[in-house]
């Protein structure tokens, strides 16, 4: 069968996703909007600052009537996503900058440090899993499994502060945090690589478990299927039996997985990088939440929505192109 | 889980992992029993500040040492943990009124509606609720309710499918053609008939999402957009003690948390043990 053919429901189900896709993401930045709106911060005084206790109650008025934040509420939801779908993502209340210019400086580090943890999780995790599931039972997997449970226990922030702890106070190996040293004046990459450690080990540790769980779990099964069973009676080495039959099979489902996965990949990048004081999307996000900066934080969460629902939507066109057994048309 | 090669009989003899189950029951039940009733058993000061004696290393005197206000980190964890358990119970049960009422329309009007409905649970599921959890906390202002809100309108979702399956596969069933074809009216067939067997699926998903909904918290308290400060919990603590952390006193931060490892860890080997029992696919293979 070719590529062709098998993605041949391709456009049926993309555009059945974005048919729910659409409505879902209108009525989040709806509802987001409408909480934005309910909250009981005045972005005039928020504009303001300091000054807003010197500054009278005319010019607030005024700031007000500029904005059009006394304008009807679906005036300015409308008004806000014009200016969205134009690319205007609004102003940046808690950065005094535009809300793009934010995104354009920092998703890059975010993007460095969640694709070097998933790259890391992704090899150990197909490394560890495959292991352990063949020597089921045996000590190197009950070990593995028992130190997945307990990492599954562990929230990331507080595994990365115990290796703050250990590996940057105690031992001095690693920086604490930051991307550069104090002094630096550039960004080194030598001197950003040694900072990144940390952060992308301890985020990978702790998303880790689901993956080596999963791999395991699929290769101990694939390794009871006929073709498995037939690959040994050929006599083909053992390792070459795990590793072209056995992984191989199993590891058709993990692309669903880490798919489905990326909401909490998002959500410990934020940790993380609160911990280690990172000038990515995730900090800066906290940022804008203790600000109440509604603009930034609607953009970072609709973006990030966005790209977690693209995302999920190529690893099922990619499952399907992998499978031959799976119909997009079904 | 252990001796995979044994047979049946013999592992039915040994009982494999009792002990661990054992284990895991005391530490569950003892952590979560001291926090609750520790206004009972330790009814001291948690908050009380003494500012001779901060940052002490744990010792006989302060079990867990002392934060950077010099207060008892082992006593203030204990009633963190209170606090994030009693604030995780009442969001997961605002989730699961609407997670089952979404769920009950879906599952018992059907149709379109229901396939609607699933649809939205479906992708709202796909999005990062941490974030989303944060911009809700962050528009409303950290406070209790604000806690709750975040924590219930981003966890309901699993309620709302227990719920819709639960209902789907009742539906078929003799009794509820019974009830119908005695004349019983919809809304009688829902509250007398379905809902009683809902229920405790219902109660146990609802049991089930707690820790989920203290780790939202923890989370939350942790970034400074969760609970206000004299409603400190588990995730408060764990901020706070970053300050103390850098300074070298790593048990301000690094014991609260190991509290609540500890105490889902627990929860996570009794479940697990749970599901391995219901699950034919792994009995089977525990009796290969």
């Amino acid at each position: 069968m070719t590529g062709r053919r098998r993605l041949a429901g391709a456009g049926t189900v993309v555009r059945r996703r974005l048919l729910v896709a659409v409505p879902v993401l209108a009525a989040t930045s709806m509802g987001m909007f409408a909480l934005g709106a309910a909250s009981p911060i005045d972005p005039a005084q928020q504009y303001a600052g300091a000054a807003a206790f010197t500054t009278s109650e005319e010019n607030l008025a005024q700031i007000r009537a500029n904005w059009g934040v006394d304008d009807p509420l679906p005036v300015q939801y409308a008004r806000w996503v014009g200016n969205l779908l134009r690319g205007d993502l609004g102003w940046s209340t808690s950065r005094h900058e535009p809300v793009t210019s934010v995104l354009a400086s920092r998703a890059g580090w975010t993007l460095l440090l969640v694709g070097t943890a998933l790259a890391l999780v992704l090899v150990a995790s197909v490394l560890l899993g495959t292991l352990a599931a063949y020597r089921r039972g045996g000590w190197f997997d009950r070990a593995l499994r028992a130190v997945a449970y307990a990492v599954q226990s562990m929230p990331v922030f507080w595994i990365g502060l115990a290796a703050i702890a250990v590996f940057a106070l105690s031992l001095g190996w690693l920086p604490a945090g930051g991307l550069t040293d104090i002094t630096a004046t550039s960004t080194d990459p030598a001197d950003v690589a040694r900072h990144l450690v940390l952060p992308v080990t301890v985020l990978a540790i702790s998303q880790a478990p689901w993956f080596v769980l999963f791999v395991r779990d699929a290769v101990a099964e694939s390794l009871r299927d006929d073709h498995v069973l037939a690959a040994r009676a050929r006599g083909l080495p053992g390792r070459v039996v795990l590793f072209g039959h056995a992984l191989r099979t199993a590891l058709l489902p993990f692309l669903t997985l880490v798919g489905t996965h990326l909401p909490e990949l998002v959500g410990g990048a934020v940790l993380v990088e609160t911990v280690f004081s990172l000038p990515g999307l995730g900090a800066v996000t906290v940022e804008a939440a203790l600000g109440a900066d509604f603009p930034l934080l609607a953009a970072t969460t609709l973006a990030t929505a966005v790209v977690v629902l693209t995302a999920n939507l190529l690893t099922d066109l990619a499952y399907a192109a992998a499978d031959p057994r799976v119909r997009l048309d079904d | 889980m252990t001796d995979l090669a044994l047979p049946a009989r013999v592992r039915r003899l040994r009982r494999p992992g009792s002990a661990g189950t054992t284990v895991a029951v005391v530490v569950l039940a003892g952590v979560v029993a001291a926090a609750l009733l520790a206004p009972v058993l330790w009814p001291l000061d948690q908050s009380a500040v003494d500012l001779s004696r901060t940052r002490l290393a744990p010792s006989a005197d302060n079990l867990a040492g002392t934060d950077d206000l010099g207060r008892d980190v082992a006593l203030r964890s204990l009633y963190g943990l209170r606090v994030s358990l009693l604030v995780g119970a009442v969001a997961a049960l605002v989730a699961a009124v609407i997670g089952g009422l979404v769920g009950a329309l879906a599952g018992s009007v059907g149709g379109w509606v229901d396939r609607a409905l699933m649809r939205v649970v479906d992708t709202v599921a796909a999005l990062p609720h941490l974030l989303l959890g944060i911009f809700i906390v962050a528009m409303l202002r950290p406070s209790l309710g604000a806690v709750i809100a975040s924590i219930a309108l981003t966890h309901w979702l699993s309620t709302a499918r227990i719920v819709r399956s639960e209902l789907l596969s009742l539906r078929n069933r003799p009794f509820v053609d019974a009830a119908i074809s005695g004349g019983a009216s919809r809304a009688r067939v829902l509250t007398r008939h379905l809902l009683p067997h809902v229920l405790p699926r219902l109660a146990l998903a609802t049991t089930l999402m707690v820790p989920h909904a203290v780790w939202h918290e923890t989370a939350l308290s942790f970034l400074g957009l969760g609970l206000p400060p004299h409603l400190a919990s588990i995730g408060n603590m764990i901020n706070d003690g970053q300050r103390s952390l850098l300074t070298g006193a790593w048990w301000a931060s690094i014991v609260p948390g190991l509290l609540l490892v500890a105490a889902t860890l627990a929860l996570a080997v009794l479940t697990g043990r749970w599901r391995d029992r219901l699950d034919p696919r792994v009995r089977a293979e525990l009796q290969l």
